[in-house]
């Protein structure tokens, strides 16, 4: 097991920005995460979420700032299987010919050889990753005739089998059932004891208050960051979501 | 052909192989068939297959100017193939248009200049079988042309099989965990350009992208395991090319319109009548009646 030193920083993104061909989609964004943080990030449609996922996996380039994984480049945290991605539901093509075991089996690609030969230590690690979201029952179902909720397990797992110290989660409650909801939370935990670093997208404020330490606000950029306690308020969410109040978005505050 | 009336199965499919020129193709074909048929497979997950049906008209200049300077004409087809995805890329990056509107836009433009200039260079590029394909009249320095090249492609895509499967499924994944997502998709559109080269031979630009789709989309029909679906799809190709070829013999039809065709009754049938995804369901009609 590797030692984790908790006062590192595992994702230390300064100043980046994004721009898709001229459009700006993200800037001046900052985040630093430990070891063994939750972290939620929360902000309207097109504030700039996916691509903040997107600059630290390396699929988008940022034009201006920097990015450290576990004091490295994207780059090579690429290599070293760091990042875990959990895509949204609808990011999928659920239609897609594969089933449960062979979705899993992808987050051992990387550290495979060429032709992705699974050994037996792959195989042992998608055969635990599966146990570990309840899912032996369907090794062999196409992802097509799971439930959105089996879904959403079967790409965490392919995280776990991955092995990554960092996971990024794409709204990972929205479209699932009660049961995967309770056993995603209880993952959580997990992973959180691990040392594992989580970044969170959520639309849903109840999870934030429940499972994160801190929450990223953005819209375009950082509204405000730090622990959930401090600053979640109505008023930054209120900023946040474009000057809608929390009320009108999520009902009555308790 | 006015013996027809007097064919057994048996001289059917043998009396066709006494001729040399008849072997020639129903080898060639299969082996085109079984390189499309397998890229299919990647091409209709990956939503490409109006790409397929741009490149495919796009290595036509490649193929006439090769042709003219006496260069391999993959190796054209191969630069103009490339090419016109790399235009259709930088058009839609800096214009307004829409993707499709560009790619329809581009590919035409290509084909239209191999055309034109097919008119204007005299040499003995048969407009007709390029166009239509020649399966019949093979040359023997492009059957060999033929067997490298589809040879490199099969090796590609098997070398790179899980890797292009996870490209076509979760590009944004593979590239989480270090996997050279541009490479695999220069990869892919490689193979689909040298796909088209040697596709054109047996059915001509114009009906090439059919053997780029169809057996894909009807391998996709009848099961849920990629494996499986890379299997039917080439097995598919194949039969329909043998197909097409002794239909096109005994009756006397163009034989690439009788390959592409047999291709679309394989499809249709798998449409009305596979298992799971057919619109009859043949498997909850047989579980009725137990």
């Amino acid at each position: 097991m590797e030692t984790i030193n908790y006062q590192n920083f595992r994702i230390e993104a300064e100043n980046i920005c994004v721009d898709y061909n001229g459009k700006v989609a993200l800037y001046d964004a900052n985040l630093r995460l430990k070891p063994g943080q939750i972290c939620g990030l929360v902000g309207m449609n097109g504030a700039g979420k996916t691509t903040f996922f997107n600059a630290l996996t390396g699929f988008v380039n940022i034009s201006k700032g920097k990015i450290r994984i576990n004091g490295e480049s994207v780059r090579s945290a690429q290599k070293d299987q760091t990042i875990a991605y959990v895509p949204q539901n609808e990011g999928i093509d659920s239609q897609f010919p594969i089933n449960v075991w062979d979705v899993v089996m992808m987050g051992r690609y990387g550290s495979m050889n060429i032709f992705r030969c699974p050994r037996e230590s792959d195989v042992q690690a998608v055969k635990d990753a599966i146990e570990r979201v309840d899912l032996t029952e369907h090794l062999s179902t196409p992802i097509g005739n799971l439930s959105g909720g089996q879904r959403k397990r079967t790409f965490l797992a392919r995280a776990i089998a991955q092995r990554a110290s960092i996971l990024l989660l794409d709204e990972p409650f929205s479209g699932v059932d009660i049961r995967t909801e309770k056993l995603i939370s209880e993952l959580f935990i997990q992973f959180k004891n691990e040392g594992k670093t989580i970044l969170l997208s959520t639309h849903d404020m109840i999870h934030v208050r429940e499972f994160c330490d801190l929450v990223l606000l953005i819209n375009k950029t950082v509204v405000a960051y730090g622990e959930t306690s401090e600053v979640f308020t109505p008023e930054n969410i209120t900023t946040t979501f474009g000057g809608i109040s929390p009320d009108f978005l999520f009902g009555p505050e308790s | 052909m006015e013996l027809c009336s007097f064919l057994t199965l048996d001289s059917f499919i043998t009396d066709p192989l006494t001729h040399d020129f008849m072997r020639k193709a129903l080898l060639m074909s299969s082996l085109v068939a079984a390189v499309c048929g397998f890229l299919s497979s990647y091409l209709t997950l990956k939503g490409w297959a109006l790409m397929g049906d741009a490149v495919s008209h796009s290595v036509m200049p490649g193929v006439v100017v090769a042709y003219a300077l006496g260069l391999p004409f993959s190796l054209g087809a191969f630069i103009f193939g490339v090419g016109s995805v790399a235009l259709i890329g930088f058009i839609k990056q800096k214009s307004r248009v829409k993707e499709d509107t560009v790619i329809g836009l581009v590919f035409t433009g290509f084909f239209a200049l191999g055309i034109v200039l097919v008119s204007k260079i005299k040499s003995n590029i048969d407009l007709h079988s390029i166009l239509f394909g020649s399966p019949l009249g093979i040359s023997l320095s492009d059957v060999k042309q033929t067997i490298f090249i589809s040879l490199l492609v099969v090796i590609l895509l098997l070398i790179f099989r899980k890797d292009l499967m996870l490209y076509c499924f979760d590009p944004r994944h593979a590239k989480t965990v270090g996997i050279n997502v541009f490479f695999l998709h220069y990869l892919l559109l490689t193979c689909l350009s040298l796909a088209a080269v040697v596709g054109l031979q047996s059915v001509g630009i114009i009906l090439v992208v059919a053997m780029l789709i169809t057996p894909g989309a009807t391998a996709y029909l009848l099961t849920d395991k990629f494996d499986n679906m890379t299997v039917i799809s080439v097995l598919s190709a194949i039969i329909s090319s043998l197909i097409g070829i002794y239909v096109s013999f005994w009756f006397d039809l163009e034989t690439g319109g009788s390959i592409v065709l047999a291709q679309t009754f394989i499809f249709l049938f798998a449409f009305l009548f596979a298992p799971r995804y057919g619109i009859f369901k043949l498997k909850k009609l047989f579980a009725g009646y137990k």
